[in-house]
């Protein structure tokens, strides 16, 4: 996030793109309900109707995959209408004339059909938005799950640049993480292009202080391969060992089917987990972890603050805390690394070698925590980037796109679009929220969610189990009939193992992220016939 | 900056603030029951009546404004009759069986249900936190002297995580104000309001719009409200430890309060007034501990046989057979024939600990995270 969550409980008007925050990040939609009660105006756009979308002004009920659509003819009419902040543009982006000839062609009328939405909305949305300023644009997986979603992100830091809203407190994109320590996890240099800090491994010179740092040689320059390669590499011998660090990747990545042909190839696996799940089956060496509370340390959260994780209780038998099995991993090859306690590893590596967080150590994490950029022990912390609209490149850089097309559309054989995500109640494969008591009594299975249209067209009841398939795969899966939900979509979740919806879903990714395109495949849904 | 005078002494205050703010920040303790700090939630029960100098009637310090050169007494003999007489009147209409377990009809059937559960000292799971048992402790109500009311009272056990027993509940109307004011969910009706409306109210809940975030359970002052998954498993009476933590789920990043009691997490809370979410939680971050208890957990190493069953290891053999499956993988097939996906839920320290070791030993960039689910 470039802003903070403290800043949306003043925003006066707040334009949400692909986020069901009432769901996945129910603390921030406190602050965002709070905020449209006293006065802010929201913006949603989403193909379902979610909770956060019935509190707002205008509702954008988008097509599945249609969001550059939506926002090129946005920027089409701010710009055409004169509506866009000049004097911003001019002085802190670069790349405004490329914008304003690939948005030319996206005006509402060409974009309604695309997105589903009257043009007439989308123009007066244009002008919505330009009338308020500042205004936050804050978005989540809705965005970036999509073989377009670098574009989408693009598309959002475009509009924001155009109406001059980067850089205040009350403006900003906001991309709501999704999982507790995805920042920190990237800032930490578990990326297969970047050191600890963002300094690229292609870079000699930072090879160079990371290999004094570390009192190594020969830091490999090449980039690595990203977790979809990883996993296609197996059955290829390309990748030979495979370490699994706290994923059950048999359960989250699209295409269960092929995902576990991948993991039972792989030679030797070794899964480092809490529990048996279905990724640990094909493990070779399987390490005990300690969890969360069991252990000291750091977690870093989408505004990137940076807040201490204290110990409760000791780990159970012989599980140990993940940095101490990497440390003795190392020892046995012959690596004798310092640092015996997450303290010490952060005080005395992390923030010495990673520049933007260098101001941050233990003895003043007591408290809130603090925000990178914190690059001194005196450093407040960084509680919006880009401030005033001095960008850390410099200039704000225009990157327009092209609306391009789910990888895989509604067809005949298979009409609908599965779109997909997590539920309030459980989180991710429900290793940890099935074995907490009360959850699952909140959600015990796994829904499709469909429209009332649709359901009575197929002449499917309430709570009736019907089958949904894919080209991929085939789930039966209790019917839940919402009007929530639009004619032609379908949504499910990924918790429950039987119908989880990656038996189905498509593994198409962005070629910049390699994010999977968990948003949009092709199905079919059908009464089960005895 | 505005000053006033609390018990003679002169504080400042900023212009918004209400006088138990102002008192607060001085260090002067004034009584409160049904305020909800942050809410606007307060002047149902007049705990925290103060002498006012030049009104004639008590004011309450919750809800009214701190003025300039306000003189402000706190704990007259007037006012602690007051206080009295109120928790008294509060002691009487409910079923506060901590004081009053001699008395007859002092408890609810579900009261007495309770104690009979395995591992139970008190049937009040709040006994030793309740704000109410606090007030009446340090104003010494005499409360053997006390004849409950007659009353039936009700009992809402539907839920999973929070049990609903209204013979306890003091009608102070947190509850409603952090559903409605803080978590903007609007569960519980709160068509509330001053004491003639008091009667017959009862927090209920519309479980159509309930969350189960448990903001209710949080705030209630007294026993009313409570977590059932921790019900009887403090046995001692250990002293309870909190411990300050943050939340392992979403990318938000609250701030938690871990009630501990021998070595066991037994409620989880948010911390009040902490970036980023100042007190609040949702349902999985109060009720989404307990799965570091749970039986399934992975207690030793385990390695893999030849017949496909895993057989447990020393931490020893375990880390040698990694050690050597790739460094031998490596020597044959060059540093990009392995790779590993670290975790994007653990601690910063993990990931650090995971990509130094891909990096500058295996000598490869093969190394991501589960950042893309
Ligand atoms: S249940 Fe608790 S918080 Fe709610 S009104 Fe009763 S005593 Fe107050
Ligand atoms: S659990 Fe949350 S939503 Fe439900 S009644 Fe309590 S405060 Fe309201
Ligand atoms: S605490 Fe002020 S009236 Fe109840």
């Amino acid at each position: 996030m470039t802003n903070s969550f403290a800043h949306v409980r003043d925003a006066k008007m707040v334009f949400l793109l692909g986020s069901n925050i009432t769901e996945a990040h129910p603390v921030a939609a406190t602050f965002l309900k709070q905020a449209v009660r006293n006065g802010c105006r929201l913006i949603v756009a989403d193909p379902r109707r979610t909770g956060i979308a019935k509190l707002a002004e205008t509702h954008l009920q988008l097509k599945v995959g249609s969001d550059i659509a939506l926002l090129n003819a946005i920027m089409q009419v701010i710009i055409e209408e004169n509506l866009y902040d000049k004097a911003y543009v001019e002085k802190n982006t670069e790349g405004f004339e490329n914008l304003k000839k690939t948005v030319a062609a996206y005006t509402p009328e060409m974009a309604s059909p695309i997105c589903g939405i009257p043009a007439g909305v989308i123009a007066q949305v244009a002008r919505d938005l330009a009338s308020v300023q500042p205004a936050m644009l804050a978005y989540t997986l809705g965005i970036t799950e999509h073989t377009c979603g670098v574009n989408n992100v693009f598309s959002c830091a475009s509009l924001q640049m155009l109406l001059g809203n980067v850089g205040h407190p009350l403006g900003g994109v906001n991309p709501l993480r999704g999982q507790n320590n995805v920042q920190g996890a990237c800032d930490m240099g578990a990326l297969p292009k970047i050191f600890p800090g963002y300094e690229k491994v292609a870079d000699a010179e930072a090879r160079k202080k990371f290999e004094k740092f570390w009192n190594v040689k020969d830091l490999p320059s090449k980039n690595g391969i990203m977790m979809p390669d990883m996993l296609e590499g197996l059955p290829t011998k390309k990748i030979r060992a495979f370490y699994i660090f706290g994923e059950n990747i048999a359960n989250t990545e699209p295409d269960i089917r092929h995902i576990e042909s991948c993991l039972a190839s792989a030679e030797f696996l070794v899964v480092q987990d809490l529990f048996h799940n279905e990724t640990s089956k094909f493990a070779h060496v399987i390490l005990p972890s300690a969890a969360w509370s069991e252990d000291d340390g750091t977690f870093t959260n989408s505004e990137r603050r940076v807040s201490r994780v204290r110990t409760a209780s000791k780990a159970p038998g012989q599980a140990m805390p993940n940095w101490w099995i990497f440390k003795e991993l190392a020892a046995k090859l012959g690596h004798n690394w310092k640092s015996n306690s997450s303290q010490e590893i952060w005080d005395n590596e992390v923030s010495v070698v990673a520049a933007n967080i260098a101001g941050i150590k233990y003895s003043r994490l007591e408290g809130d925590g603090l925000q990178w950029p914190c690059t001194d022990p005196n450093h407040e912390g960084t509680t919006v980037l880009h401030k005033e609209g001095a960008f850390a490149r410099g200039k704000g850089l225009f990157t327009p796109a092209q609306w391009t097309p789910p990888a895989e559309v509604a067809d005949k054989e298979y009409p609908f679009v599965l779109s997909t995500g997590r539920r309030l109640y459980h989180y991710h494969t429900r290793t940890q929220t099935g074995r907490c008591e009360g959850l699952n009594t909140l959600l015990p299975h796994e829904t499709a969610d469909i429209s009332p249209i649709d359901a009575e067209r197929l002449g499917i009841a309430q709570g009736e189990t019907i089958r949904a398939s894919s080209r991929r795969g085939s789930v039966d899966v209790i019917a839940k009939i919402t009007p929530d939900m639009p004619e032609g979509l379908v949504w499910m979740a990924f918790h429950f193992r039987e119908n989880n919806a990656n038996w189905l879903t498509n593994p198409a990714f962005d070629p910049i992220s390699q994010t999977a395109e968990y948003k949009a495949c092709a199905i079919k849904i059908e009464k089960i016939i005895k | 900056m505005s000053y006033m005078t609390i018990n003679g002494k002169k504080i400042e205050f900023r212009s918004g603030e209400t006088i138990v703010e102002a008192a607060q920040k001085a260090g002067i303790y004034i009584p409160t029951l049904c305020h909800l700090p942050r809410s606007g939630h307060g002047d149902v029960c007049r705990i925290c009546s103060v002498e006012v100098k030049g009104q004639d009637r008590f004011l309450p310090a919750c809800s009214t404004h701190a003025e300039e050169g306000m003189c402000i007494e706190t704990e007259t003999p007037a006012l602690i009759a007051l206080r009295k007489h109120i928790l008294t009147t509060i002691l009487a209409e409910g079923r506060h069986d901590c004081f009053m377990r001699a008395i007859p009809n002092s408890k609810s059937p579900y009261q007495i249900a309770a104690m009979n559960m395995p591992h139970r000292e008190h049937a009040c799971p709040s006994d030793g936190r309740c704000e109410l048992q606090t007030l009446v402790l340090k104003y010494q109500i005499p409360v053997k002297d006390i004849v409950p009311e007659e009353g039936d009272f009700v009992l809402d056990n539907k839920h999973p995580m929070i049990t609903r027993d209204f013979s306890r509940c003091i009608q102070c109307g947190r509850c409603a104000s952090a559903c409605n004011a803080i978590q903007v969910n609007e569960a519980i009706p709160s068509q509330f309001g001053r004491r003639a409306e008091k009667e017959n109210w009862l927090p209920l809940v519309n479980y159509d719009n309930c969350t189960h975030c448990g903001e209710c359970l949080q705030v209630c002052p007294t026993g009313a409200l409570s977590a059932k998954k921790a019900y009887g498993l403090s046995t001692k009476k250990d002293e309870l430890i909190k411990i300050r933590t943050t939340c392992p789920y979403c990318g938000v990043g609250c701030q938690q309060e871990l009630l501990v009691k021998e070595g066991r997490i037994i409620e989880v809370n948010g911390v009040a007034d902490a970036e980023p979410n100042l007190g609040r939680l949702c349902v999985k971050g109060r009720f989404g501990y307990d799965f570091i208890y749970s039986k399934d957990r992975l207690t030793t190493p385990l390695i893999r046989q030849e017949d496909g069953s895993f057989k447990s290891a020393s931490w020893d053999e375990a880390l040698e057979l990694i050690a050597t499956k790739f460094t031998d993988t490596i020597e044959k097939y060059g540093a990009d024939s392995v790779a590993g996906v670290s975790c994007s839920r653990s601690i910063n320290e993990d990931s650090y600990q995971m990509q130094k070791l891909f990096r500058s030993i295996f000598k490869t960039n093969n190394i991501d995270n589960c950042a893309r689910t």
